[in-house]
């Protein structure tokens, strides 16, 4: 990597540091929809449910927005742009915490069969996702939460032209409604191959796990002897699967700005708001500070999960290593901000009628998910090679 | 938005600086053809020695300069800023006088704010500037003042009105500081540099037309500096890369270095060598501690979205938006970069880091880096002032109670 010399990252040409107009009209459609869509009280709603997502919003989200193969190339029935428009959907969907497959279908494994499928399956599995009509997830970690692919043991042994899946997979997000799970599984006890399997096939036994953020469910999945198609034409998917993590951390820490900023916003307007000694408790500096922090924390992390979007799109060589980057400071930032949020608004912020901790929960959520950050920090050394 | 584009800009360049750009002319004469072609100060107006390309391109200006070694016009400096202000707020007179030996660096130039008794609270100087009938006489005292011992001139902030309230009763002047009732006298720092000064003005004397804006309205003209200041001080801090080195002009601009800029060369020590850090621990070994490990990439993150933001600002700017938040928060970013490296390289750097001078890890380098540091949340306005602006200005908070209305003569102070 030509990072090995020059660790600090030299800002490539034809990365952009604005968004185009398009992207910013597309951006103000889209929240416009979700405030609309996903109010909290909706949120509220649909958390509740063992579901987990009003299918109505999400065959709009779908037949009008096209948000599920936003990423997609059009052969593949997507709308064909890339990373960046993902960022901008993920930022927004984070920003109103809605409650749909999203991140799951449309991020996880619709990534990991681009990434990983041949061609034939690709043609087969990726229109009816873009199209939002399949619901399909990723299952990686296993039970003891480990997101180094190195750490894989579920088994995958060779039957006829399919696989036999054999093995646990947890924290598989949405995995209790996807009805097709792609799979990493250790093949011939040796390399990590992709695997795609009907949800409902036998030998598949799924579990909704009680997690603390009802708004992104998670499930445990367990195969035995569950029948399984090869996903690409060799049984090494290690490169497909560390790809799709990546691109999922870039997403995710889009996402995450996305939330922090909103969280940021309402600590801002309850500290304009609140009165405590005759006058705004946004006047006095210990919050005015902390607010002034929290601003520069979220402007910040969002300036790294932009870069790392954009960087991805072009395909930078640098990526991967940014990937990392933009994972660690979202997940600190998203969780420092919904501290403080709470911090702010007093008592209140402590209770369950207030909306702040529908957002911390997620911040939580997602700082672990895909590692945490100081599972990134390492990673992004050992990929600059300190 | 210009109808010019970047391509043709770097073309521009390029082709002039093939037909000038000559290491063995005398630097003074060098710049004098920045000055006159305008591609010293490209973001500056055509008539006032620039070439009124917008901000963004001035990057590309820099990167065409350094691929040919070729020399620009001092990059950090109060000089700059004054020319800022004078091109916002100055007379046709006071451009023509003072802009050009900007550009040619042949006039360096203080900043005379901050007070004994009013840093953070400028607006509370109580230097005073008296109209006798023919110039303005200057009597009081400035502190923190870098580069009053080099300077040829300064920018004075001076009370005109001790009846009006505070903001109102200042003016901004050009003060001349070779003149007979100008002291200076060097104050060393923690760091043991001495780049700043006490300078005492004893019936100082400015003339009538070295007054900027207008009488009283001064308090605008400081806000304008303020400003800049702000905005260059992340350039400052920026090491700049270089290619081959040979030739007269390289010479003269050593010594320039190593006179005129003596009192920045810990500037980049201040700002806290990041560019250093990754070295640093490769060579002490530090890379193989993962505690270690684990604070460099979140300082190497940090001062990468630090980077990104200022690009942020920058391109939101040259598209023509509104400049959002990221604008206001580079300040505050750089004082946490600095502060974190001062911290990672103590890590890196372990038990030598008590060492100083000749023996001490990098020559002293390290050494200056850690005592440098603590500068940086304070010059140019502290972190707790920037904090201030950003939750007023930018979120909107409500503004801190005042004790410090009425006549500027009744005010509590030092
Ligand atoms: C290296 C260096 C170079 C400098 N160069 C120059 C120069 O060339 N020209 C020049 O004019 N000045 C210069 N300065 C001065 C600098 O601008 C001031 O030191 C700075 O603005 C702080 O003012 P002060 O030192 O009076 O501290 P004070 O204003 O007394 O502040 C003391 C403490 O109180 C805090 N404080 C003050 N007001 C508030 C408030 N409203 N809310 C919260 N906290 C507050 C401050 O943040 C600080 O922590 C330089 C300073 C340094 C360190």
């Amino acid at each position: 990597m030509s990072t090995a010399d020059k660790p600090v990252v030299e800002s490539a040409q034809h990365i952009r540091y604005a968004f185009t107009e398009e992207q910013e009209q597309f951006r103000t459609a889209l929240r416009r929809f979700l405030e609309d869509k996903s109010p909290p009280l909706e949120v509220r709603r649909l958390m509740a449910t063992a579901q987990g997502y009003d299918p109505a919003v999400w065959r709009r989200l779908s037949e009008d927005l096209a948000l599920p193969g936003i990423h997609v190339p059009q052969q593949y029935g997507g709308a064909g742009f890339g990373m960046v428009e993902l960022g901008i959907v993920m930022e927004e969907l984070g920003r109103s915490l809605l409650c749909a497959p999203y991140f799951s279908s449309a991020v996880l494994a619709a990534s990991a069969i681009m990434n990983g499928a041949t061609e034939e399956q690709k043609r087969d599995l990726l229109p009816d996702i873009a199209a939002g009509l399949q619901l399909a997830t990723l299952a990686v970690t296993e039970l003891d939460g480990n997101w180094d692919p190195r750490a894989i043991r579920l088994k995958a042994t060779r039957a006829g032209g399919n696989y036999l899946l054999e093995g646990v997979k947890s924290y598989v997000v949405d995995g209790h409604t996807a009805n097709l799970l792609v799979v990493a599984a250790r093949a011939a006890d040796r390399d990590i191959g992709l695997f795609a399997i009907p949800a409902d096939a036998a030998g598949v036994a799924r579990e909704l796990l009680a997690s603390m953020d009802p708004t992104r469910k998670i499930a445990r999945i367990e195969f035995k002897a569950a029948r399984a198609q090869l996903l690409g034409d060799s049984e090494d998917g290690l490169n497909a699967l560390s790809r799709t993590l990546d691109q999922a951390a870039v997403a995710l820490a889009n996402e995450m700005v996305g939330g922090a900023q909103k969280l940021l916003e309402s600590a801002v307007s309850y500290a304009k708001m609140r009165v405590q000694f005759g006058r705004e408790i946004g006047s006095f500096q210990a919050i005015k500070h902390k607010l002034a922090d929290m601003l520069v924390d979220v402007e910040l992390a969002k300036s790294t999960a932009y870069y790392a979007a954009q960087a991805a799109a072009v395909e930078d060589p640098e990526w991967p290593a940014i990937a990392c980057m933009a994972k660690a400071a979202a997940s600190d930032t998203y969780v420092r901000t919904a501290a403080e949020t709470i911090q702010i608004h007093g008592g209140i912020g402590f209770t369950w009628d207030n909306d702040t901790h529908l957002w911390f929960k997620r911040a939580k959520s997602s700082e672990v998910f895909l590692g945490q950050p100081n599972y990134h920090r390492e990673l992004l050394m050992q990929r600059w090679r300190v | 938005m210009s109808e010019i584009s970047e391509d043709e800009v770097r073309r521009e360049v390029r082709a002039w600086l093939a037909e000038n750009w000559d290491p063995n002319l005398s630097l003074l004469a060098w710049r004098n053809k920045l000055a006159d072609s305008g591609w010293g100060m490209p973001q500056w107006p055509r008539q006032w020695y620039g070439r009124g390309l917008p901000a963004r391109m001035v990057r590309i200006v820099e990167e065409e300069f350094a691929a040919v070694g070729a020399i620009g016009c001092l990059r950090g400096g109060i000089g700059r800023l004054a020319a800022a202000v004078l091109l916002e707020h100055g007379t046709d007179y006071q451009k023509q006088k003072f802009l050009r030996r900007i550009i040619t660096a042949e006039d360096t130039w203080c900043q005379l704010f901050s007070e004994p008794g009013s840093g953070s609270d400028l607006a509370g100087a109580t230097t005073r500037a008296d109209f006798d009938g023919k110039n303005w006489i200057i009597n009081g005292q400035k502190v923190w003042t870098t580069s009053a011992h080099h300077a040829k001139w300064g920018t004075l902030l001076a009370r005109t009105d001790w009846d009006a309230p505070k903001h109102e009763g200042l003016s901004y002047f050009i003060l001349d500081m070779k003149q007979p009732g100008v002291d200076v006298q060097p104050l060393r720092q923690m760091n043991g540099h001495a780049s700043f000064n006490q300078v005492f003005f004893n019936d100082a004397v400015v003339p009538p037309e070295h007054l900027v804006s207008t009488v009283n309205n001064g308090w605008q003209v400081a806000v304008t500096t303020l400003a800049y200041e702000r905005r260059f001080a992340a350039d400052i801090a920026r090491p700049s890369r270089r290619g081959p080195r040979e030739g007269r002009i390289y010479e003269e601009e050593r010594a320039e270095t190593a006179t005129v800029m003596e009192p920045y060369k810990w500037y980049p020590q201040r700002a806290g060598r990041v560019d250093l850090i990754i070295e640093r621990a490769r060579e002490t070994g530090a890379n193989h501690d993962p505690v270690v490990r684990q604070e460099i990439a979140r300082l190497m993150t940090l001062a990468q979205a630090a980077e990104w933001t200022a690009r942020r600002a920058r391109a939101a700017q040259s598209q023509g938006r509104p400049q959002g938040p990221e604008g206001s928060l580079g300040k505050l970013a750089a004082s946490h970069v600095a502060r974190g490296c001062a911290r990672v390289h103590t890590m890196i750097t372990g038990t030598a880091a008590m060492l100083t001078g000749a023996d001490s890890p990098r020559n002293g380098v390290i050494a200056e880096i850690l005592v440098s540091v603590p500068a940086v949340s304070i010059a140019g306005g502290t972190d707790e002032i920037q904090r201030n602006i950003i939750a007023e200005r930018v979120l909107g908070l409500p503004k801190e109670p005042r004790f410090d209305t009425g006549p500027f003569r009744n005010i509590r102070r030092n």
